[in-house]
């Protein structure tokens, strides 16, 4: 089969690769009709992220039709069309079964290393690193789905297949960062980033009760997407954030900030040129930019939610600023087989359409320009969704 | 100042006496020959004698030796090789703890059946019952060499614990237990696995081991997590066989 093949930072390629296997009696295979980049595979596409191994198959955001089951899945059946959530879960462990599925004990066959890292090891991940397991991922035509039978997550005639594919990650976490800002009626919500979770982030903030959404980012295409979500928006080149924030919410300051940059923000001021030396010299793995700014921002009182990915260390993080304002922080990988379902039930009942976010529709076999240019953030790149039985 | 007598303030006064009766004796004897030797005899080698066979002859009386202590030995504790698998304080000792969100009694049964050990842990060849508490076991050692032993179950209180201990012919001395007690808000069983055993090789082999201390805890972590992973998930999660764009798997 066809697969995006990770061959160093900046080196994406589509290989022919065996087809996968069932491995475990809970495994399915799927045959992969959707999938796409996610700004998180960036991290490891520019070499941020250690223990990606050249030849490792890509890809955490993909859905498709059950085309083997193993010997332990008794719920699906060759045929069904399912989504399949990034993170990898038992469904028997304590983290599942109080839905807390990206924390699951059982899925990372490498949990010692990430103990060594974390103390704790979180669940498995598709094609994200052998520190998560080292899974192959979904950018390709084929993919072995361990413990399917929690795993899939089957699909009306309702739902279209980019609309599905969304489900597999982004509208998710999205979700899960707006409920993370603790979001009650006549709050204000400030968002870092437009990228696709933030996209997600401010439309689930307005499901949530949201009174008003402020969207910061430096692209007028992102920042006139966040506008068609019913954000307002500040370009950070353009305007001081912090004085912008503080007029438009009256003195006070956002209830909730969110940070859905992560480990590789930009920024207009000196700390983001601190934070690109100490990245590159490796004396930190991640530019906080965006996370003090959100921290500064934040009311008293105020709720810091983070669904921007971080892996390792950050430096000068302004916890004087979060303790004295007396700030809850809350963050973590998304528990996706949580929010799948009340999701999905918003998608058949027309209050979303999640595939509003895409902008590129492309073969497989284009992925790795495609990298290139969502990388970049060319052409009005925000959302690439990959088709691996399109002609090239 | 009144120091009450409690069991906690005798023990270490008692645990001073590290040298057993015999070579008490022994001292004794030994010094004061010295002493008198020094003493009656006099020369150039009179004064260290004299130094040795005084302090012989104190640590006789006394029964404490600061050599012993710094050494770690001890001959006035009694250890009965015949009885004591590994010695106290002697061997690599390895403890580590997981919980499973599974009852003690499916655990228990689990690991008192011989044909389940193997899976968890890896070294294990086989296990065999020859008796009501014993057992054979073959292990798998670096190189492809095997070691035979024959084990004791010692303890066995259903759904609680279970400690086996080798025999004393065996090549690799050891000894292991592994707890079972209920985990507070209905979070399964805490699982307790304790291993020791003297390294092969004597002291080189002791010496190897001391260099790579934390690889016994990995392997007993991993133990931990693969017995969970069985008993939580009916599996053990891998990836081994799985596909990938490694150079020999790709056809171009």
């Amino acid at each position: 089969m066809k697969a995006v093949t990770w061959q160093g930072a900046g080196k994406m390629r589509v290989d022919n690769v065996p087809d996968p296997i069932i491995i475990n009696p809970r495994d399915s295979i799927i045959k992969i009709t959707t999938t796409c980049i996610c700004g998180s595979d960036l991290h490891m596409y520019d070499g941020y992220i250690p223990t990606v191994r050249r030849g490792d198959i890509m890809g955490h955001e993909f859905m498709g039709t059950v085309v083997e089951t193993g010997a332990g899945v008794t719920n699906l059946r060759v045929g069904d069309r399912v989504v399949v959530p990034f993170n990898i879960a038992c469904g028997n462990c304590y983290y599942c079964k109080n839905e807390m599925w990206s924390l699951c004990d059982n899925s990372n066959p490498n949990a010692a290393a990430a103990e060594e890292m974390y103390g704790f090891s979180p669940a498995g991940l598709f094609g994200y690193t052998h520190l998560f397991g080292g899974y192959a991922g979904g950018q390709a035509e084929y993919v072995r789905v361990p413990f399917s039978d929690v795993g899939c997550f089957k699909l009306s005639e309702a739902i279209t297949d980019e609309q599905a594919v969304m489900l597999a990650d982004i509208f998710p976490t999205g979700y899960m960062a707006a409920e993370n800002g603790d979001i009650r009626p006549g709050h204000i919500v400030a968002i870092w980033g437009c990228g696709p979770v933030a996209q997600f982030a401010i439309r689930s903030a307005y499901m949530l009760g949201a009174e008003r959404v402020i969207a910061i980012d430096r692209f007028e295409d992102r920042l006139q997407m966040a506008r068609d979500g019913g954000a307002e928006t500040l370009n950070y080149e353009a305007v001081d954030v912090l004085d912008a924030l503080k007029e438009m919410t009256g003195g006070r300051g956002p209830d909730s900030v969110i940070d859905a940059v992560g480990m590789e923000a930009h920024g207009a001021d000196l700390d983001f040129w601190y934070d690109r030396v100490a990245q590159a010299t490796r004396m930190e793995t991640g530019r906080p930019v965006a996370l003090r700014q959100a921290i500064e921002a934040c009311r008293k009182g105020g709720t810091v939610s983070i669904p921007g990915v971080y892996g390792g260390f950050v430096d000068k993080l302004p916890i004087g600023a979060a303790f004295n304002k007396g700030l809850t922080f809350k963050m973590g990988q998304t528990h996706v087989h949580h929010y799948i379902p009340i999701l999905m039930e918003r998608v058949e009942r027309g209050e979303i359409d999640p595939a509003f976010v895409i902008t590129h529709r492309v073969p497989l076999t284009k992925a790795p320009e495609m990298y290139k240019t969502f990388r970049d953030k060319k052409d009005g790149c925000i959302k690439v969704v990959l088709k691996p039985d399109a002609a090239a | 100042m009144y120091q009450p007598q409690t069991r906690a303030s005798l023990q270490p006064t008692m645990s001073k006496i590290n040298i057993g009766q015999p070579e008490r004796v022994l001292s004794l004897v030994g010094g004061a020959a010295l002493t008198g030797f020094a003493l009656f005899r006099w020369s150039a080698a009179s004064i260290p004698a004299l130094a040795a066979g005084l302090l012989l002859v104190s640590r006789a009386m006394r029964g404490k030796s600061s050599l012993y202590r710094a050494m770690g030995r001890n001959t006035a504790v009694k250890t009965n090789p015949r009885r004591v698998s590994v010695p106290h304080q002697q061997g690599i000792h390895v403890a580590r703890a997981i919980t499973i969100d599974r009852p003690a009694s499916d655990l228990y049964q689990f690991w008192r059946d011989p044909v389940n050990l193997p899976q968890v842990i890896n070294f294990i060849e086989s296990v065999q019952f020859t008796g009501s508490n014993r057992a054979h076991w073959t292990i798998k050692l670096p190189g492809g060499m095997k070691s035979e032993f024959d084990v004791e179950v010692y303890t066995d209180v259903p759904n609680e614990v279970i400690s086996w201990r080798s025999l004393p012919e065996s090549q690799i001395q050891n000894a292991g237990s592994i707890r079972f007690r209920p985990a507070p808000g209905n979070r399964g069983t805490e699982v307790h696995l304790t291993l020791e055993f003297i390294p092969p090789g004597g002291p080189l082999g002791k010496a190897a081991m001391k260099m790579f201390d934390d690889v016994p805890g990995q392997y007993i972590s991993q133990y931990l997590r693969e017995f969970k992973q069985i008993m939580e998930t009916g599996e053990k999660a891998t990836t081994e066989g799985q596909t990938s764009g490694r150079e020999k798997e790709v056809q171009r």
